[in-house]
């Protein structure tokens, strides 16, 4: 009963009811604002441009202030990002100011791979971001945001139009970023020249379908300058730090010898332009464009790269938790088969190896016998040839007393015959030694 | 005696002899004859070489011009275009030939983009030695390039990895005279300490540019002092216009802008009247020598060097001349050889070796 009755008034549609007095809820917008300015604010800027062109001296025109910096070289071997991040302070409101200063830009004879650099850092702050959104125990209110809020993008006057560069390095980057285009040195190029040239730009641009950041039309307070400011776009910019006098008056301007360009004079160039619609009117909106849109591309493209979906193959609604279970479990169960595979492969090759060694074994033993017989055989052979041997010296020995006698015989009737004794005598002789030699040979 | 006499009688009218008049002669004939210059521009698109080129010879040379938009650019391929006009001031004729190279460094990727225009300029060289070769020699047309202007761009802090590969390139083929385009970008002090940085690169590149000829000690001393001066602002930082403007009650050529108006011809504002001077009016011919006794010699010489070798190898056996020692591959393959005979004595050891143990082995067993 009480479960129906919550659904009835769930389904009901909202009323709108007078105030029947001054409530004080309207103060909510300034209890917010206090809290952000004792918050603190923070902005990235991502300045892409050729070296020399004017970046960080527009950087210091613009902040009022000299942001140290060493002039970079030509001759780096591909694009570098240099962060430096700064604190500033205007009438007890904080800002962390973070600027990325691409080193080497267009200055490699090969300039296909310039812009990787550029879209790696832009996508590293992003992931830095995912993670700490992600976290267990996260602080997003403590966090360092670092993700690039703007790109402002620097545009050589050369007088017809873009550069192909600029093209290229534009489109790779327009929809991980908000661009601002801005025409750098622009006391090169005179009215005439100067408008052409924005109408070849933006017309290039919107024929390759580079989205730029367009400022925001829908606030009515801030609709009307920014509708204006769209059409002037790109900003054709003038940076200067030194003050010259101009009537009697120090302003920021460039001195020729056949002029001084004031950087905030609008007729000379855009610069205020540009730094209303940076600092003073749009950077809360560019945030939010960063936040909402950038990012949340960003992360929707890398969670459908790991698997995540919004909605399951029955359309019902997975959540993150769920779906974050899920992809564990499976880890941990193809793990569970991996380590079986790997414990299976060992043993199997124990048992190879064993095989093996068992094999050699059985095969030195037979071999080991084998020799042994042969030796065994050999040793009867040697034996029975010493068993011959032995048997023809008992018959010489017989033999030998024989003749003996029948020297001694002989010897009786001796006085006849003496030729005979020399003859015996001599086979005697020779006769005993041929004994030893045998003998000898036997013993070994 | 008769014959002093008759010298001594005869007083002369004065010590003239008449050849003085031998520079007149040349020049009624070359004033006939007409001069022949080609000039080559080079550099990015966009620096203005057109502007500068309509400045100096104050004629419209690129009516149609067809600029490519960025997306066409980012793959294109260097070409080289040729103009040419003949134009005639006091009497004199010139037949001034424009060599453009539109699409250099515009590409993304600029390998070896100076390829094509070396290539023109060893083909116009080529072209003339063949001529010069030839049997009839009345009319050879000298398509030589004689000189070349280099555009650098103001906007860095000095030379370019690819602005030092084409003037290497370029630099023994035709004089390079590097130029500082849209010099009106750049304050006093700033192109100053851009020129000293181009030179100082330049010499620690070994780059050889146009240097001017030392001018003869019994010069006066104020063409003397020019001429230091002229040596001293190299690079040259220029800026080019055809439109003329309201200045100071003159009318001048010169670019309008919301902060003042710069002259082209004004030699405070930029060096465009030195430019001019230098390449026009003192310094053309001294170019075009330079470029036929100095270059074209050169690639005379290594023409004529390289077609005697390759003769040599194809009738080796016929020709007398004794063929050079071919020094460097000799090394190389003896260091070869070498590498070859120590990995085979290497894997004989490894092989005596594991003999050596398989005996062993056996021998154990047996025992």
């Amino acid at each position: 009963m009480a479960a129906s009755e919550v659904d009835v008034f769930a389904n009901e549609e909202k009323r709108n009811l007078e105030l029947g007095g001054h409530v004080g809820f309207d103060s909510l917008p300034d209890q917010l604002v206090s809290k952000s300015v004792a918050q603190g604010f923070c902005f990235n800027i991502l300045c892409v441009g050729e070296t020399g062109i004017g970046k960080s001296t527009l950087m210091n025109t613009l902040f009022n202030t000299t942001f140290e910096n060493e002039e970079a070289s030509h001759y780096e071997h591909e694009v570098q990002l240099r962060p430096q991040t700064y604190d500033l302070q205007e009438s007890n409101v904080n800002l962390k100011l973070t600027i990325v200063h691409t080193v080497g830009f267009g200055d490699q004879i090969n300039k296909e791979e310039s812009y990787k650099p550029i879209l790696e850092y832009i996508d590293a702050q992003f992931e830095s971001y995912l993670e700490e959104e992600l976290k267990i125990k996260r602080s997003l209110f403590n966090y360092h945001d670092t993700r690039i809020h703007i790109c402002l993008y620097f545009i050589a006057p050369n007088g017809h139009s873009l550069k192909s560069i600029d093209l290229v390095t534009m489109k790779k980057l327009d929809s991980k970023v908000n661009i601002i285009p801005v025409i750098a040195k622009a006391d090169t190029v005179s009215k005439s020249e100067l408008d052409k040239l924005k109408i070849k730009v933006m017309s290039e641009l919107v024929s390759n379908g580079v989205q730029i950041y367009q400022f925001p039309t829908e606030n009515e307070a801030v609709a009307e300058i920014n509708s204006s400011m769209n059409t002037h776009l790109p900003f054709a910019v003038v940076g200067s730090i030194e003050d010259v006098k101009v009537g009697n008056k120090m302003v920021k301007a460039r001195l020729y010898p056949w002029g001084s360009v004031q950087v905030e004079n609008e007729n000379h160039c855009d610069f205020v332009k540009l730094r209303e619609m940076l600092l003073r009117v749009n950077m809360e909106d560019l945030r939010e464009q960063t936040h909402a849109r950038h990012y949340e591309l960003y992360r929707r493209c890398k969670l459908e790269e790991m698997g995540f979906k919004d909605t399951g193959p029955d359309s019902q609604s997975f959540s993150l938790q769920e779906t974050y279970e899920a992809k564990r479990k499976e880890f941990l169960v193809e793990l569970q088969r991996k380590e079986e595979e790997m414990r299976q492969m060992f043993v199997n090759k124990v048992k190879e190896t064993e095989a093996e060694l068992k094999k050699k074994e059985k095969e030195l033993h037979e071999r080991f016998e084998q020799l042994k017989r042969m030796h065994q055989e050999e040793k009867k052979t040697l034996e029975e040839k010493r068993r011959e041997l032995e048997e023809e010296m008992n018959a010489f020995n017989r033999r030998r007393v024989a003749a003996e006698t029948l020297m001694g015989q002989a010897l009786q009737g001796c006085s006849q015959q003496p030729f005979k004794k020399d003859k015996d005598k001599k086979n005697f002789f020779s006769l005993p030694s041929a004994c030893s030699l045998t003998s000898g040979r036997n013993l070994n | 005696m008769t014959t002093s006499s008759r010298y001594k009688s005869r007083t002369p009218r004065s010590d003239y002899v008449g050849f003085a008049t031998l520079p007149n002669q040349v020049h009624r004939k070359s004033v006939k004859k007409g001069f022949d210059f080609t000039l080559m521009v080079a550099g990015e698109s966009g620096l203005g070489k057109s502007t500068l080129v309509n400045s100096l010879f104050l004629t419209d040379l690129h009516k149609d011009r067809k600029l490519l938009n960025a997306e066409e650019r980012i793959s294109q391929t260097v070409e080289i275009t040729k103009h040419t006009v003949d134009i005639e001031e006091k009497g004199v004729k010139l037949k001034l030939t424009i060599v453009d190279t539109p699409g250099f460094g515009d590409a993304v990727n600029n390998t070896e983009c100076w390829r094509p225009v070396t290539d023109y300029i060893n083909l116009q060289f080529e072209q003339y030695f063949r001529d010069e070769s030839g049997l009839n020699r009345k009319n050879i047309q000298d398509n030589r390039v004689h000189c070349c202007l280099y555009f650098i761009p103001p906007f860095g802090h000095g030379l370019r990895p690819v602005d030092i590969e084409f003037m290497k390139a370029l630099q023994d083929k035709v004089n390079v005279v590097p130029l500082i385009a849209k010099a009106d970008c750049l304050t006093p002090l700033e192109i100053k300490k851009l020129k000293e940085r181009l030179r100082e690169e330049i010499d620690k590149y070994g780059i050889k540019i146009y240097q001017f000829p030392d001018c003869d000690s019994d010069e006066d001393e104020e063409f003397k002092q020019q001429d230091r001066e002229l040596k001293e602002s190299t690079p040259f930082a220029v800026i080019g216009s055809n439109t003329v403007v309201e200045a100071r009650g003159q009318r001048v050529r010169g670019r309008l802008y919301p902060w003042g108006i710069v002259e082209v011809e004004n030699p405070s504002h930029c060096d465009f009247v030195k430019l001019r001077t230098m390449l026009i009016r003192t310094h053309m011919h001294d170019l075009k020598d330079i470029t036929s006794d100095c270059h074209y010699e050169n690639f005379r010489a290594l023409c004529i060097q390289t077609m005697t070798s390759k003769m040599n190898a194809d009738k080796r056996v016929e020709s007398p001349i004794p063929i050079l020692p071919l020094s460097t591959p000799d090394v190389e393959t003896e260091k070869l050889i070498k590498m070859k005979d120590d990995e085979v004595s290497g894997c004989l050891k490894l092989n005596n070796a594991l003999q050596q143990v398989l005996h062993n082995q056996d021998a154990d067993v047996n025992r």
